[in-house]
């Protein structure tokens, strides 16, 4: 018996009984349905003569009873009822324990299945008194050379259906290549009678060998990483080759960039799985966690096919089981206290996974009791997590978001689900150890849903390559939410310090400030001097852990594809840098560790007031797509906003910085002609505007000596727009909307639940092409966050 | 007849150190560092190796010896710890010397402090006596001081 074979069979076997697994539920539903039962049938015969052909007598024996229970519900003789179906699923248990055990140490290990057995013979009898157990041995023994054959003539595959394999590594990923990937169909049986199965698993069986070849996860993570070697390579010659001028280098190296682009995509797809195949076990665990504590639960699932790195996929697969239980668990109620609420006796878990801004959004509903902020805030307390004070100052979220510190559980009872307090906390680290986010919304009576963002790969991220005390470091993107440029002027406010702590007033709110050279003690000894007049800052800012900090480097560079390489194990410790990359002229930059470098600061134990429209909106939002804006006062105090992606920069300047440049007000910008547009102008008639309007409406703003600019992209040119006050950046889904009421504007949508009128900037901004079209072409600007 | 082990030679401030050649990758000339802020100080930066991200440490740093002149470039022996790799920075490069286990003998009771630990022995060679050096010792940089005040809050 060799290796090769045995490989096999545990990989196809752990396959078909995913497979079972989700046959089962399905058929629990539908008793009726003969496909899928033929299907189930077929998967445990498969099981049996394979293992019968291998010598796995004890493996042979359980799946041999299950199959002749199996085979009187497919002839009709008994009626699937969740009875059997506990016994079917327990027969899937025994047979994957056997699986790892086989695959662990070579046999079935010690073991007794009697009970098993007796029960599956019982139940097979339940139906009928006829006793099957004798009977049926011999067919089992006629079956297998059918099933055996097929596994020794590896070399001569009857279909193209190629598999690649090496010696250790027993893990296998399937690539799709063109058709829907169809989960391997379990191999037709020869004794199939006459019914639909027999149709069914040659077209399906087609479908997955024509369009799909197995190849080994390793393979796969060996072109990754060679992938990203390419990007590194690619970057080292593009950066030669924007400084050359010879069309000879530039247009290859062109070239060679769009082909890496292509490849990296293509390389990382390959890598890419569907969230479905996490999901797909979630049924059972359902069914079982319901079941146990008496509940009826109903599993939805939208977004299955959603696509992961593999590595993210098995990465996340723990945290979110962990979730699924809890919500079946604590956040459904029993039947009967669901009826006496109002609601349907059958509780309703939702899964829904979406992509949004380069990230995959996971989200775990249930229509449950929903969190007791009360009990929440009492247990914390009681639990000495922290202070009746403390806990009287926090925010709903802030109380709801208790629930993942370590040693919390609110389980009035502690049952063998969950409930033991060591849920959450390893949940929320699991995902953040990946780069991901988790927050829990809750509103009471309606249910729970617990929010997930997770990148979609770790390999290769978009950066900010940003100087600090002389070194390059990475800022990824996904931590970033605005860069800010603190200028000093006489009218300007920079950085103010709370007791010696720095802050920067954005928009309103303090925004406590870190400086990157002093975080990491890269500078002379931290002097905390005032903000002098000519001082230029740049802050990068940031979120982690939900809270936002401001970040002080002494320079920005580009934003830049990084390929993350790990670091010693030895510099783990140093909660400052996630990693490490190598960067187009070869030398190595660290990326900042945005969590850990907020931890070292304090910044993320702080608890502190947080602005009630954040939460609003979180709330109200509910997997559709929301949408970046920035919202703005414009003339007349009307409430304004502008599509985050058309933003470059948010800027103030000195009004008397404004120069006249022709018909057109200029400003100095970053050793560049900034042209300015006022909106006060460009909302009213623009071919009649004059100077005298033009000063007349921004009066208010003039009379305190700085103008708000919002730097614009456009047509491929920085355009300022000047707007009285800058409120905020929010995200919303802006769905009620209503046509425009004048000119300049794309429509009218409730952000934030207030009206906002949408700008249309291709209208607003066409003014200053018009007229500065024979000014230079303004360098295009890094769009702010990504 | 007794054993015999092939050792990677190198000078460190006069003194003549030996460590298993079995352990080492290669030797390279110096390459640009990238510093580690907060890391322990015998860690002089990252290094790019063909794609990988090297750690160096500087032998002189761990075995506390004075610093090397800013003017004299290190040489870098590449070692294998396990999984990884640790770049030494050393002052010469010697040549791959074999030793037989007979000629070897346990550092004197006298030799105290750090080096000791990081010093298995002495081969009593024909010229000199070489230090033979413990990898994995050498590769473990010192704990880093423990991060900031937080984590104890949470």
């Amino acid at each position: 018996m060799s290796d090769e074979i045995v490989r096999e069979f545990l990989v196809e076997g752990n396959e078909n009984l995913d497979t079972l697994d989700r046959e089962l539920i399905q058929l629990e539903k539908d008793p009726h349905n003969r496909a899928t039962l033929a299907s189930v049938f077929r998967t445990i015969h498969t099981i049996k003569g394979t293992c019968g052909f291998l010598g796995f007598a004890k493996l042979e024996a359980v799946a041999h009873v299950g199959e002749n229970l199996l085979s009187k519900l497919r002839d009709g003789e008994l009626v699937l009822n969740p009875k059997i179906t506990t016994a079917l699923l327990r027969m899937v248990d025994a047979v994957r324990q056997m699986l790892q055990s086989i695959e662990a140490i070579g046999n079935e290990g010690e073991r007794d299945d009697e009970a098993l057995i007796l029960m599956l013979t019982r139940v097979a009898q339940g139906g009928s008194l006829e006793a099957v157990s004798v009977a049926a041995v011999p067919a089992a023994a006629h079956l297998t050379p059918h099933a055996a054959p097929k596994k020794e003539v590896k070399a001569t595959p009857p279909a193209p259906n190629i598999k690649i394999q090496k010696k250790q590594v027993p893990l296998f990923v399937k690539v799709a290549l063109g058709t829907n990937g169809v989960p391997p169909e379990p191999e037709k049986v020869p004794c199939v009678e006459k019914s639909e199965a027999p149709k069914i698993v040659p077209a399906s069986r087609a479908g997955m060998s024509e369009g799909s070849i197995r190849v080994e996860v390793a393979l796969l993570d060996k072109l990754m990483n060679l992938v990203g070697e390419l990007v590194l390579a690619r970057n080292q010659i593009l950066q030669f080759s924007n400084a050359a001028d010879d069309p000879a280098i530039v247009a290859p190296s062109h070239r060679l960039n769009l082909i890496t682009t292509e490849l990296q995509q293509g390389v990382m797809k390959t890598r890419m799985q569907p969230i479905g195949n996490v999901w797909s076990k979630f049924p059972r665990t359902v069914r079982d966690v319901a079941t146990s504590c008496g509940k009826q639960v109903r599993i939805e699932m939208f977004g299955q096919e959603t696509e992961l790195d593999k590595t993210i996929i098995e990465a996340i697969k723990d945290p979110l089981t962990h979730l699924v239980r809890n919500s079946v668990d604590h956040g459904i109620e029993r039947p009967e206290v669901r009826v006496a609420a109002g609601k349907r006796a059958e509780g309703c878990l939702t899964l829904r996974a979406y992509h949004q801004g380069g990230q995959v959004n996971i989200e775990i509903s249930d229509d449950g009791a929903g969190l007791n902020q009360q009990k929440i805030r009492r247990k914390a307390v009681e639990r000495g997590l922290l202070t009746a004070e403390m806990a009287a100052q926090l925010s709903e979220r802030e109380i709801l978001n208790l629930i993942f510190l370590p040693g919390f559980s609110t389980a009035e009872q502690i049952t063998n689900v969950s409930g033991r307090g060591v849920g959450m906390d390893v949940v929320k680290t699991n995902i953040e150890k990946i780069g991901g986010t988790v927050e829990v919304l809750s509103t009471a009576g309606a249910g729970t849903t617990v929010k997930t963002k997770i990148p979609l790969t770790l390999a290769i991220i978009p950066g900010l390559v940003v100087r600090s005390g002389g070194e390059r470091f990475v800022i990824p993107q996904a931590s970033l939410i605005e860069l800010v440029r603190i200028d000093g002027g006489p009218t300007l406010r920079g950085i103010e310090t709370v007791h010696g702590a720095p802050v920067y007033r954005l928009r309103g709110r303090l925004l406590p400030l870190l400086y990157l050279d002093r975080e990491l003690k890269i500078c002379e000894p931290p002097v905390i001097s005032a903000f002098e007049e000519d001082d230029v800052s740049n802050m990068v800012v940031l979120r982690a852990d939900g809270r936002e900090f401001g970040l002080i480097v002494d320079e920005i560079k580009d934003a830049e594809e990084i390929v993350v390489k790990p670091l010693d194990p030895q510099l783990k410790g140093l909660k400052a840098f996630a990693g490490a990359t190598i960067m187009g002229d070869g030398l190595v930059a660290l990326i900042l560790d945005v969590p850990g470098l907020a931890q070292r600061a304090g910044i993320i134990s702080e608890s502190g007031e947080r602005a009630d429209a954040e939460m609003n909106t979180a709330v109200q939002e509910n997997g559709a797509e929301k949408q970046a804006f920035l919202v703005f006062v414009g003339p007349d105090d009307a409430r304004m906003a502008i599509p985050l992606h058309a933003l470059a920069r948010l800027e103030e300047f000195v009004a008397s910085r404004v120069e006249q440049s022709g018909a057109e007000c200029v400003i100095q910008y970053r050793g560049r002609i900034l042209p300015l547009v006022y909106l006060s102008e460009a909302l009213e008639e623009r071919r009649q505007s004059s100077r005298n309007s033009r000063v007349g409406s921004t009066d208010a703003a003039a009379n305190a000596g700085v103008i708000q600019v919002l730097v614009c992209n456009h047509d491929e040119r920085a355009v300022g727009l000047v707007v009285e006050r800058i409120v905020d950046i929010v995200e919303d889904r802006a769905d009620v909307k209503s046509p425009a009421t004048r000119k300049g504007v794309l429509y009218a949508a409730v952000i934030q639940e207030r009206v906002t009128e949408v700008l249309d900037l291709d209208v607003i901004l066409v003014g200053s092409a018009e007229q500065t079209h024979t000014l230079e072409r303004e360098d295009e600007l890094a769009p702010v966050g990504g | 007849m007794a054993n015999s082990r092939q050792f990677c030679t190198f000078y460190l401030e006069n003194y003549f150190f030996g460590i298993e050649l079995r352990d080492v990758q290669e030797v390279l000339q110096q390459l640009e560092l990238t510093g580690v802020p907060l890391a322990p100080h015998a860690v002089r930066g990252l290094m790019n190796l063909r794609g990988q991200i090297v750690m160096a440490v500087d032998l002189r740093r761990q075995l506390g010896l004075p610093e090397r002149k800013a003017d004299r470039p290190a040489m870098n022996v590449i070692v294998r710890t396990g999984e990884d790799l640790v770049s030494l920075l050393v002052d010469e490069i010697g040549d791959v010397v074999e030793a037989s286990d007979e000629s070897f003998e346990l550092p004197p009771e006298t030799l105290r402090g750090t080096v000791r630990s990081a010093i298995r022995g002495v081969h009593k060679l024909e010229k000199q006596l070489m230090h033979v050096l413990d990898t994995q010792r050498v590769c473990t940089v010192a704990e880093p001081p423990a991060p900031g005040p937080t984590a104890a809050e949470r």
